[in-house]
């Protein structure tokens, strides 16, 4: 290799072709039919990720992952097996051809096992935006740098990621099943450090123009400033103002229990509470893959096209979703929201979008007598699968509000509460809009004010 | 004998290192002052059943090449599944570029403690290679243990898992080092759930969240005999419905290994994790109470509490155990606790230069080949006590026995934390006397393990593995190791889980 080559700027990777994956598809059903597969459905899954991650003020871990992984099912007699691998010469592929029909062969029938779906129509969704795959490293680094001068200026530490990337995703079967899809991707998180406090902020986006790192930056070291002198309250039952991010985290983990599959196997919190008064006339909310500020396929793993759900309406748990075998278990049309085959989860949604409410973070403080304003929740684990109690802790900025103004930072809480009842007394809602958070995925969910909400423990800052 | 499970020649150990040492030898010429390198194959076969039915049949493999280099003072990490001369070295270029790039955003140079150059070869120790185990007998195995759960009247759902994974890693760095290292990891678990009224209960078997799991072959889940445990799982699953709730109240608590050790990974594990002391974990993971100014200086716990930090395989075939870690420095045994006292981190050799180690302790680990490796738990361990269990529970006049974690949290600095677990046991004058639901318990830290007056003795000490402990941005997932036995803790805050119902 000549000096040229040696030190010429690398060129940025980009995905392949739609045309490659579709060609790789073709040859390993090819080969699938060539070693007898009765029935096969291939995945092609590339992954072109960069994630920028700084600490104290500085990057100190810059990464980049390009890969291609192939996941071969093959069904025959009530049969099934899934093999993956990321080794995509013919060799490779033969090999795992060969094991997953071993893998069929060798287990008991399940005569529950649909045939694959044959061709389908989807709508088409545009997710793939270049200005966000052109992102370069020293793009993100450039963003970093300014929010940790901005960290120093206020005598604070930054931490967070800046990751941007480009993924995508295709599948076919042997009875002509074709469906593909691409996104781009962009996240900004950001925890400014003031001892012995910390705020956080974060956005998440397929279009990297979505967001202003600097405003994130710049919101967090307020926070974090605000949440320097926090005071020890008593443990109890408070209003809460949870931010989307914190709504967001504490609510993802009620939509497994919307699977058709949770119900049939009596792990969700919807067994006989379906049709009826569960949460306040206030909650509505959809599963919509299509809603302007989702990402995501419009095609669930086997294929079928996702339709837009609704799961509650005015306070009462209405629909659940189906994967294919859940809705011929119940004699309903599946509804796009099954998981990859095999698996023994079935479904869940993933697109969540709560209904809008009038009120505002602002307005929502101005109202509030006593309570506290929650920025983010974390370690939020279930300690109650059928009442929906939730255990977990406020982190990144809790502050008391105190007859419509925010009066002082608060140490943080550990809370133990019912997430039914919390949904019973939801006063007010916020616009609703694209949250991010840690514990669950993107949702579209506004801010919420809740009463009695139950806090038991205070930890020691 | 028929196989189930084909992978393809990947081709032989030196055409790894040439991958290996051509992507150093690109990071060189580019301009790293120093690159370490993982080829790695990753190869796993998933079992589990629900209600009688096969769930998941599934096997992967993952072939791939990650790079780490320092250039300009600070880190790049690039990494690529094309296994060819140029895909490897294009991805070494990248992997600088990206360094220059950090160098954008850094306040000084990165520097390391000194590690020697290691040229070795080492495989975890096992009897039966699970892959070569008959895909027929591994799912009869599951699905008679399914049969035996569902049985048991009042159970509403029966699920079993195993999982088996070789993981072959190829490490070469630019101070010399060549080391390969291959493990075997087998785990399995049973779950049996009852709903019944407005209630869900459950119990499992070996332990929660996907059982046990050892550097171990497939002798591990033949040892673990779960044919024969199943019906008493279902039947406490289905007991539980018409046991007393645990109490609110401040008292004695004795806590079984498998809960004692995940009670070790959330309450010692992760905040002796050097990066998060000094803050490099702040925004995601959390930060720790164990600031600098501790080391040496904090009474974590009671005299009796001593924990280590054991990677080397002398401390048993835990998740945690390797002969070398993925920085290449050689597997050790750090005290954490000792007599109480708190004595040790977690570190990496950039972490051991920022405070004045001498040396790494050699804790960095990586998921796969495309995830930089960072500081992990190893095998963080509860050395054992003195004490027998049947003496201990004859000892404690009023308490309760919680067993089986069902959930676990802790702030992001590792002060208050809260577990539940699946089940209790009332305790009085010396004996169990009734079962008990919906058990939990909660504290600071410090304060709780400064109240453990009593550890059972090695007859009782299992090396727990938890299998899916994520840290990291991207995330990663790994399986840390923990050694326990039964312990007793006094004065502790008890059954706050439900004190809002």
């Amino acid at each position: 290799m000549g000096a040229a080559a040696v030190h010429a700027k690398p060129p940025k990777a980009s995905l392949s072709d739609a045309r490659r994956l579709h060609a790789i598809i073709n040859d390993v059903l090819r080969l699938a039919k060539s070693a007898g597969a009765e029935e096969a459905e291939v995945h092609v899954d590339e992954v072109l990720d960069d994630l920028t991650r700084f600490a104290n003020n500085a990057i100190h871990q810059n990464v980049s992952e390009h890969g291609i992984t192939v996941s071969i099912r093959t069904v025959a007699e009530s049969r099934t097996a899934r093999v993956t691998t990321n080794r995509i010469d013919e060799n490779s592929l033969r090999a795992a051809i060969d094991s997953a029909l071993s893998l069929t062969a060798s287990q008991p029938k399940d005569k529950q096992l649909l045939a694959l779906p044959s061709k389908q129509r989807y709508r088409s969704v545009q997710r793939f935006i270049k200005q966000t795959a052109a992102i370069t490293p020293e793009d993100r680094a450039r963003a970093v740098r300014r929010a940790c001068d901005l960290a120093v200026q206020q005598g604070q530490v930054a931490a967070g990621i800046f990751s941007t990337g480009a993924s995508q995703f295709a599948m076919g079967n042997s009875r002509g099943l074709l469906a593909a899809y691409r996104e781009t991707h962009a996240e900004f998180s950001v925890t400014m450090q003031e001892a012995p406090a910390a705020s956080w902020a974060k956005a998440n986006s397929a279009d990297v123009r979505e967001f202003d790192s600097q405003e994130l930056a710049a919101r967090a070291s307020e926070k974090a400033h605000l949440a320097v002198d926090a005071k020890e309250l008593a443990t109890g039952k408070y209003t809460v103002i949870l931010e989307p991010s914190a709504a967001l985290d504490l609510f993802g983990f009620l939509f497994y229990d919307f699977a058709a599959t949770a119900v049939a196997d009596k792990r969700s919190c919807l067994n006989g509470r379906m049709g009826k008064p569960l949460f306040g006339r206030n909650i509505s909310i959809v599963d919509d893959v299509y809603h302007p500020l989702q990402l995501g396929a419009p095609f669930d793993g086997e294929g079928v096209p996702r339709q837009r759900v609704l799961l509650v309406d005015r306070g009462v748990p209405k629909n659940l979703v189906y994967s294919r075998k859940a809705a011929k278990i119940a004699r309903r049309a599946p509804t796009g929201h099954g998981f990859t085959l095999p698996n023994e989860y079935g479904e869940a949604p993933m697109n969540l979008v709560f209904s809008n409410g009038d009120s505002s973070m602002e307005k929502m403080i101005a109202a509030t007598e006593r309570g506290l304003l929650v920025t983010r929740l974390w370690y939020i684990r279930e300690v109650d699968p059928y009442e929906k109690i939730m255990t977990g802790m406020t982190r990144d900025g809790l502050f008391l509000v105190e007859k419509g103004k925010v009066t002082s930072a608060a140490r943080n809480f550990r809370f133990n509460q019912s997430l039914l009842e919390a949904l019973r007394n939801v006063e007010t809602l916020g616009p609703a809009i694209r949250a991010t958070g840690e514990e669950a995925f993107e949702m579209v969910i506004p801010a919420m004010k809740i009463r009695d909400f139950h806090f038991t423990e205070v930890t020691k800052f | 004998m028929p196989l189930n499970f084909y992978f393809a020649q990947i081709g032989d150990d030196s055409d790894m290192w040439d991958l290996a040492v051509h992507s150093l030898d690109i990071a060189r010429l580019r301009g790293a002052k120093y690159a370490d390198v993982r080829v790695m194959h990753l190869r796993q076969r998933d079992l589990t059943t629900k209600n009688g039915q096969v769930g998941t049949l599934a096997q992967s493999e993952s072939l791939g090449l990650g790079i780490r280099v320092l250039a300009n003072g600070a880190w790049g990490f690039a990494s690529t599944d094309r296994l060819t001369c140029d895909g490897v070295a294009a991805c070494a270029a990248h992997a600088v570029s990206i360094a220059k790039a950090s160098a954008l955003a850094k306040r000084r140079d990165v520097t390391m403690v000194a590690e020697e150059a290691f040229v070795d070869s080492w495989q975890s120790p096992f009897l039966k290679d699970p892959f070569e185990i008959p895909l027929e007998s591994q799912l009869a195995l599951l699905l008679a243990t399914d049969a035996a759960m569902r049985r048991v009247k009042g159970v509403t759902l029966t699920e079993t898992d195993m999982q088996f994974r070789k993981i072959d890693s190829w490490f070469a760095s630019s101070i010399g080092s060549r080391i390969h290292q291959r493990k075997v990891i087998s785990g399995c678990g049973i779950v049996a759930t009852a709903f019944q009224g407005e209630e869900i209960q459950k119990r499992s078997y070996p332990n929660s969240f996907g059982g046990q799991h050892l550097l171990a072959g497939y002798e591990l889940i033949e040892s673990l005999n779960l044919l024969q445990h199943a019906p008493r799982i279902a039947e406490q699953a289905a007991a539980l419905h018409s046991a007393a709730q645990c109490p609110q109240k401040t008292g004695t608590l004795i806590l079984g290994g498998s809960q004692l050790g995940l009670q070790i990974h959330e309450s010692v594990g992760h905040p002796i994790e050097l990066d998060r002391v000094l803050g490099e974990e702040a925004n995601f993971a959390g930060t720790s109470f164990l600031t600098l100014d501790k080391l040496n200086h904090l009474r974590y716990g009671s005299d009796i509490v001593n924990v280590v930090a054991d990677a080397r395989i002398e401390h048993g075939p835990g998740l945690g155990s390797f002969a070398y870690d993925d920085e290449g420095v050689p597997a050790q045994c750090t005290d954490i606790i000792k007599d109480g006292q708190f004595r040790g981190y977690l570190s990496n050799r950039e972490t051991a230069k920022l405070i004045g180690l001498q040396r790494s302790s050699g804790t960095m680990r990586t998921e796969s080949w495309n995830r930089l490796p960072i500081i992990r738990m190893t095998n963080v361990s509860l050395l054992p006590g003195v004490w027998d269990y049947e003496n201990l529970l004859a000892d404690t006049d009023d308490g309760i026995f919680m067993e089986t974690n069902k959930s676990w949290s802790i702030d992001d600095r590792r002060y208050q934390f809260q577990f539940s677990t699946e089940i209790g046991w009332e305790i009085k004058g010396g004996k169990k006397v009734r079962m008990l639901k919906n058990p939990s318990y909660g504290g600071i830290t410090t304060e709780f393990w400064n109240s453990c007056d009593a550890i059972c003795s090695a007859k009782d000490w299992t090396l727990w593995g938890t299998p899916n402990c994520g840290k990291g941005q991207p995330m990663q997932v790994m399986g840390t190791g923990h050694g326990a036995s039964p312990a007793r803790f006094r004065n502790i805050q008890i059954g706050m889980a439900f004190s809002g119902r």
